[in-house]
């Protein structure tokens, strides 16, 4: 049983990281039409930046929370008014190579200065050691990171679903050229989702800092498993990437409990399944 | 007291010219050449119709006017300002509102969103009580879909988002289409309304019955040309060569 729940917790962690990545992927996807593949390199990025700000600056993690995804946000948005907008009128696989492109450029630039064995950061002191539930001890900073994931997806959500900015960006997705004759600057809009999004993976990066070493890969072991929970759980929702991310978390955690062997392979084999059965996704909606 | 004079002075300027005034427009989507040199004017306080059969380049006008299509060459005058150039958020900040055909219904919005989705560009538009009193029905169906509603609510949705917006001038692109007659009549009701209080609109519009019983003067468009234009008045000494125009 303590293996079960410890799996299930293990389980619960990779799914916030999955979705808080497969989010910004979705909301990118919709806004720019654009398969984000450096999201990755970028979650990366927001794991380095904030160990460069404990490590060249002092700024500790909480502090670091907040502003290693705004800093990785600028970049992206950097990215996006430089390079990424120039391929708006193409199709989706210029977007989907040159994104691919800049992940390797980016990988390729901190592995050239700080190695790819890892560092180590320091779980913050009011995070360290472990609660008792009862069924089992919880280390606090994992019971931290699902929570604080959570807590992110579901006002991410609640911005897109239930506000009325969240509005403007689901009508820009559904028809741009008329809500920029409505007066909005969607070019602007489209930057600012970009940064968003990218935002969204850095602060999945800093929360996955102390858990995994911070080392230039890290993104990409990642990034893989999660294309394929933004295929199971369908392009077009918001809410489905996050429960998708979670659950297909837990599935991985359950599968290293009953049947280790499968537990790499057990996401692919849903996404087989889903792709045979509802290609658009499980959440995805009718075109 | 400021403001009171500037929108005199506005009102002033307004009255000297045309509203829009557009000159030997083309425009181009992608490769293909569509206006080949379109030349018309709208002033203050009209309802002016472009009349044409399909492909002849209505809609192209419209777009092209608001911006949204890429290549256009020519000048096209809003008021004192040259938009010819200008992007579609900024036209529509200056006071131009759309509403296309297909009327342009967002699915993923509900019809409250929909409704209040166009920012206010400038104080005096109508207020949602005002669109409710002309539009009974959305206010009944504010929590649906945007899409789930008949297609003269959608009309209506599509007409009343863009009243909000304090815009003054209008382009409504076959606003009657697929629609029922008395929801027909009841958008000729809403127009006629709209040009009492004020409102400037151009109309596109295959249904000829319709335009006729609210527009003040009519532009043909034949392969991305104006080839002629008269006012209602006019209508009857023309009805032969209108026949030829449209072919009904």
């Amino acid at each position: 049983m303590q293996a079960l729940y410890a799996q299930l917790l293990v389980g619960l962690i990779n799914g916030s990281f999955y979705a808080l990545l497969s989010l910004g992927l979705a909301v990118i996807f919709g806004m720019l039409n654009i398969i984000n593949f450096a999201h990755g390199a970028l979650f990366m990025m927001g794991a380095f930046a904030s160990w460069m700000l404990l490590n060249y600056v002092g700024i500790g993690y909480f502090p670091a929370l907040i502003l290693a995804p705004l800093l990785v946000g600028i970049f992206g948005i950097i990215l996006e008014k430089t390079i990424i907008s120039r391929l708006y009128k193409l199709d989706h696989l210029y977007g989907l190579l040159l994104t691919f492109g800049l992940s390797l450029v980016i990988e390729g630039l901190f592995r050239n200065s700080y190695g790819s064995s890892g560092m180590p950061y320091r779980i913050p002191d009011i995070l360290q050691g472990a609660t008792n539930l009862g069924f089992m001890y919880m280390p606090n900073y994992r019971g931290w990171v699902v929570l604080a994931a959570m807590v992110v997806c579901v006002s991410t959500w609640a911005i897109i679903e239930k506000t009325s900015l969240g509005a403007t960006l689901r009508a820009a997705t559904e028809n741009a050229p008329l809500v920029q004759a409505f007066g909005v600057n969607v070019p602007r809009l489209i930057t600012l989702t970009y940064g968003g999004g990218v935002a969204l993976a850095a602060f999945a990066g800093v929360l996955a800092a102390p858990i995994y070493s911070v080392n230039p890969n890290m993104g990409s072991n990642f990034i893989n498993t999660v294309f394929a929970v933004v295929v199971i759980g369908g392009m077009g929702s918001i809410m489905g990437s996050i429960l998708t991310g979670f659950g297909l978390g837990v599935v991985e955690g359950l599968t290293k409990v009953f049947y280790p062997q499968a537990s790499a392979t057990v996401v692919f084999v849903v996404m087989v399944i889903v792709l045979l059965t509802r290609p658009r996704g499980l959440f995805g909606r009718a075109a | 007291m400021a403001d009171v004079k500037m929108a005199d002075r506005a009102t002033a300027a307004a009255a000297a010219g045309p509203v829009l005034a557009v000159e030997n427009l083309e425009a181009w989507y992608g490769e293909s050449h569509i206006l080949h040199g379109i030349n018309f004017n709208v002033n203050a306080g009209e309802v002016v119709t472009l009349l044409g059969r399909n492909g002849a380049g209505k809609t192209t006008t419209l777009k092209s006017v608001m911006g949204i299509i890429g290549k256009r060459t020519g000048s096209i005058r809003f008021g004192d300002q040259d938009i010819t150039r200008a992007s579609s958020d900024r036209i529509a900040r200056m006071g131009v509102a759309f509403c296309p055909e297909e009327r342009g219904i967002f699915a993923s919005l509900d019809v409250r969103e929909n409704l209040l989705l166009p920012p206010i560009v400038r104080s005096g538009g109508l207020s949602l009580d005002q669109i409710f009193e002309l539009f009974p029905n959305l206010k009944e169906r504010l929590n649906s879909q945007g899409t789930k509603l008949s297609g003269g609510e959608q009309q209506m949705l599509a007409i009343a988002r863009i009243l909000r917006t304090g815009a003054r001038f209008l382009m409504l692109d076959e606003p009657t289409e697929g629609l029922a007659p008395v929801i027909i009549q009841q958008i000729g009701h809403t127009i006629a309304r709209l040009k009492s209080e004020g409102f400037t609109i151009l109309l596109v519009e295959q249904n000829f019955r319709f335009a006729s019983t609210v527009a003040d003067r009519f532009y043909i468009v034949e392969h991305g040309k104006i080839i002629d234009g008269f006012a209602n008045s006019e209508l009857q000494a023309n009805m032969d060569k209108l026949h030829t125009y449209l072919g009904v």
